[in-house]
């Protein structure tokens, strides 16, 4: 069995640009509301943290860019990045 | 025709899926369990609403992957009609039987409401007895049915006849304020390419009978026994 070393991965999953975000919105309301008006745009999106074991960096990331695709994001309407980090 | 009504941990809808082909269309209906793999014993399909899987992640995202999918996708393949009703709509989109993809609405509430659909597209076996600009009113109910495509792909289901239902106020006209999800284009339902796989967010089997509210849903339901078993019987084969 080959040596496997844990990894944290961190997933950031948003609308793709273009695709009206009304949860965006509502918090730039609520933030100008409170003041704070130098905010111009509020995009609201998923932050998915996850641990898995590989043998190497690579492997990782290419397993988690496909949890991406496959489940964590919906093509269609989202984006995604993440980094990989040993745990 | 035996109708089967796949249930997912859930689901709430699915007995009113059954109840409506029971007592609406008395015609044969069982619930089929999101473990089952064979669903060939079915002639057409319904994927009912609520909140299959929690609506974790994504609605639909994890219901997905259930081993049902699998047969429902074959039985897709083979032609069979397959109608998403709300989650089901949800669930069809994200495994890719249905184009597009369902967001938060846009008015960030929870919707549930009465509201009145035009029929766009009568050739597919769900909207065979209904004509072209006739409208139906239906209930609602929904957190996230803002139906989403970029401008390519909705040209391109224009252009199919891909748009089965929109959002029309009383008089039939498609405005914004007779939009209840912000849906592009005022969409309510679509098909897949072949016509025989429809999505719609609202709820056809919770207007059944005038009792409940409203009987103009069952027009949808009965459209399949339209389609006639020989047509349904050859997809078999």
């Amino acid at each position: 069995m080959s040596d496997t070393i844990r990894w944290r991965a961190e997933v950031y999953v948003s609308l793709r640009p273009g695709v009206n975000d009304p949860q965006g919105l509502a918090v730039r309301d609520g933030l100008r509301r409170l003041g704070y008006d130098e905010v111009e745009d509020v995009r609201v999106g998923r932050f998915v943290q996850l641990w898995l074991s590989a043998p190497d960096a690579e492997t990782a990331e290419r397993r988690v860019a496909a949890m991406c695709e496959q489940l964590l994001a919906n093509p269609v309407v989202e984006q995604y990045r993440f980094t990989v980090e040993p745990a | 025709m035996r109708f089967g009504i796949v249930t997912f941990p859930g689901s709430n809808g699915d007995h009113d899926a059954l109840m409506a082909v029971r007592l609406g269309l008395g015609q044969p209906a069982e619930l089929v369990w999101h473990t089952e793999t064979d669903l060939s014993d079915y002639d057409c399909l319904i994927i009912p609403g609520g909140f299959s899987y929690g609506d974790y992640l994504r609605p639909g995202a994890i219901a997905r992957f259930a081993p049902v999918m699998e047969a429902v996708a074959r039985e897709a393949q083979a032609g069979k009609p397959i109608l998403g009703i709300c989650n089901g709509f949800q669930i069809l989109t994200e495994a890719q039987l249905l184009p597009g993809a369902l967001l938060r609405n846009a008015s960030l509430e929870f919707v549930c409401d009465w509201v009145f659909v035009r029929v766009e597209q009568h050739r597919t076996p769900w909207t065979s007895r209904l004509v072209p600009g006739q409208l139906l009113r239906l209930p609602i109910a929904h957190g996230d049915g803002r139906y989403f495509v970029d401008e390519r792909t909705l040209r391109d289901l224009e252009r199919n006849g891909q748009v089965v239902f929109r959002y029309v106020d009383a008089e039939g006209r498609v405005t914004p304020e007779a939009n209840p999800n912000g849906s592009v284009a005022n969409i309510a339902g679509v098909c897949n390419e072949r016509g025989n796989v429809v999505g719609l967010m609202p709820h056809p089997e919770r207007a059944y009978d005038r009792l409940i509210g409203g009987d103009e849903g069952l027009q949808i339901l009965a459209s399949v026994l339209a389609v006639g078993w020989e047509l349904v019987r050859g997809h078999r084969s």
